[in-house]
């Protein structure tokens, strides 16, 4: 029993701590703020990163990215109101920050997985940016 | 009085699991129906609603049982500190129901609620961790397995809902990648948690079905505690295998997670085969239930294992076949225990629960399940097809294109959250005389005890 708690301390500590592999990992003030609004309208609920989150709406990882959906669509985006999402009232300020959010998020790797070199024995290393 | 507390839980958790159903039907409708319900409380309101109800579920019952069954064996330490638990929980959960319909949300998938109200939360289970350790601590030597696994569950809650808030410290909120992985680090732990307070529940059931001699101290027990435990540390990486962390972290995860459920079956299929017809027969709702949850093991198992082989996680994860693997862990594996744990007490207490409206319940909750469940593969099969296409076809298309299979998904949802409800109806019914009991001053209550133990 230690021992299996000393290896969940050390190992703990070593998550708590060590970097992703994308080369850029801080994110800006802006990029917060942006977070912040993202929390408060709980978009987790729809949308996902990297997966991870409600499957009603498409996942974010790469949309800032994408060579179909410029800066100026995705503020329009913002603002909601089709089918299930509701409308929001964001200022131009707030959709600058949701946007940096959303940029930072895209500059920290790839979603979803393709192209992925895979071993016969089921194993793959992720594509990193 | 003491094992009144536990029923006083366990009516909160079956209420909740109504609620929970019935915000689940709603939620499912938006995808057939999108603007359904939007003007009175829309999607990122309600699914909240639907996930925080049917958590607290899972939650509130597990704990309802470990405070009656430890009121059963060794007397409670204190009724006013369990009291004082219900009470905080209660308040926190009317609360957060108050924020979601008003739209303050902390916006943490599964932890949506403001993130103060963590605060009370973990102060619950700071009072329930003190009252079950001063209720076992002394009076019993050579624990059981489940007086482990339920104490193991109440420490790691309040460890992994804290670590669930390390978010508020700068070093993790500045790092995206850092903080996605603690994230759902804590959340696949949260849940290695619950999973503890319940499979301990399984345990002791069994074991007292069985009328066990030597109640969960086996070997093999033992030996299953510390995968359990082993996975709830180190398992939770499969959540975050798209992420780009550390790919040794996954590789970690995968070799640890898949064995607990490998022995799990094993133990209650030797369960089975050694329980005597007699006790089969005087607990025959139980054992349905936990039959049940052997048949959704062995199925969310094989699941499990396709799902993670990294080939195939890398075109399974972010579907529906990652939902259909939580439902039926959540209400085939953690529900039909559940329902077995509450069963037990019915029975073991000849409380007169209808055995035959019961039993048809029981195989519409499982048809229904099984359909849901069915359903949920099938759309995931279909995202993934068009997760790995690159033609830009909108999200919309997709949702379009499924719609035959979500109006099945639908019918489905509507059949298993009314046999949910029904079947939380039935047991409501039997147990509501524990709520009316506690309402009354301690003087009758007294005399009630005395008519109950006479009888």
């Amino acid at each position: 029993m230690v021992s299996l708690v000393t290896i969940v301390t050390i190992y703990n500590i070593v998550i708590y701590t060590q970097s992703s592999m994308s080369t850029d990992s801080v994110m800006s003030a802006t990029a917060i703020e942006g977070e912040r609004l993202w929390q408060k309208n709980n978009c987790v609920s729809c949308h996902q990163f990297y997966g991870l989150g409600g499957y009603l709406g498409p996942d974010l990882t790469n949309v800032t990215s994408d060579s179909m959906k410029n800066e100026a669509y995705l503020h329009m985006m913002f603002s909601g109101g089709m089918g299930a999402m509701p409308e929001f009232d964001f200022t131009d300020e707030e959709k600058k920050q949701l946007y940096e959010f959303l940029s930072h998020v895209d500059r920290t790797g790839y979603y979803p997985i393709r192209d992925v070199h895979f071993s016969k024995w089921g194993w793959g290393n992720l594509n990193y940016k | 009085m003491e094992r009144r507390i536990g029923s006083l839980f366990i009516i909160s958790a079956l209420l909740l699991l109504i609620l929970g159903a019935l915000a689940g039907v709603l939620i499912s409708v938006n995808y057939v129906l999108p603007d359904f319900f939007k003007d009175v409380i829309p999607f990122n309101q309600l699914r909240p609603m639907h996930t925080t109800s049917v958590i607290s579920w899972i939650i509130l019952a597990a704990t309802g049982g470990v405070y009656y069954y430890i009121s059963e064996e060794l007397g409670l330490r204190s009724v006013r500190v369990a009291m004082t638990h219900y009470v905080v929980f209660a308040f926190t959960f009317a609360c957060i129901v108050l924020s979601f319909f008003l739209g303050k949300m902390g916006g943490r998938e599964y932890l949506e609620f403001p993130p103060i109200l963590i605060i009370p939360i973990l102060v619950g289970w700071g009072l329930f961790g003190f009252n079950y350790f001063k209720s076992i601590v002394g009076k019993i030597r050579n624990w059981p397995v489940y007086y482990w696994m339920w104490g193991t569950g109440i420490v790691f809650m309040i460890f992994h809902l804290s670590e669930a808030n390390f978010w508020w410290f700068s070093h993790f909120r500045s790092d995206f990648i850092r903080d996605m992985t603690v994230q759902w680090k804590s959340y696949g732990s949260f849940v290695g948690s619950w999973n503890m307070l319940v499979y301990g529940t399984a345990i002791f059931i069994m074991a007292k079905i069985k009328k066990d001699k030597n109640p969960g101290r086996g070997r093999l027990l033992f030996f299953f505690y510390f995968l359990g435990l082993t996975n709830l540390m180190f398992g939770w990486a499969h959540h975050t295998y798209a992420l780009p962390t550390m790919p040794w972290v996954r590789y970690v995860a995968y070799g640890i997670s898949m064995t607990e459920w490998i022995i799990f079956i094993r133990m209650i299929y030797l369960w089975s085969r050694s329980t005597d017809k007699k006790s089969k027969d005087r607990f025959r709702l139980a054992y349905l239930f936990l039959m049940a949850s052997d048949v959704w093991v062995f199925m969310n198992l094989f699941m499990a294992l396709l799902i993670s082989i990294p080939y195939l996680n890398s075109f399974t994860h972010g579907t529906h076949i990652t939902v259909a693997h939580s439902m039926g862990t959540t209400i085939g594996i953690n529900t039909m225990i559940l329902f077995a744990s509450i069963s037990y007490i019915t029975e073991n207490r000849k409380l007169k629960i209808s055995l035959k409206g019961a039993k048809n319940l029981f195989y519409l909750l499982n048809v229904a399940l099984l359909g849901f469940w069915g359903i949920l593969i099938a759309l995931g099969i279909k995202k993934a097809i068009w997760m790995q296409q690159t033609d830009g076809r909108m999200i919309s298309q997709l949702h379009y294109e499924s719609r035959y299979l979500y109006m099945t998904f639908v019918a489905f949802g509507v059949i298993l959250g009314i046999s949910l409800a029904l079947m939380s109806i039935q047991f409501l019914k039997v147990l509501w005389k524990d709520l009316i009991y506690l309402m009354f001053p301690k003087s009758i209550q007294a005399e009630w005890d005395r008519i109950y133990e006479e009888n």
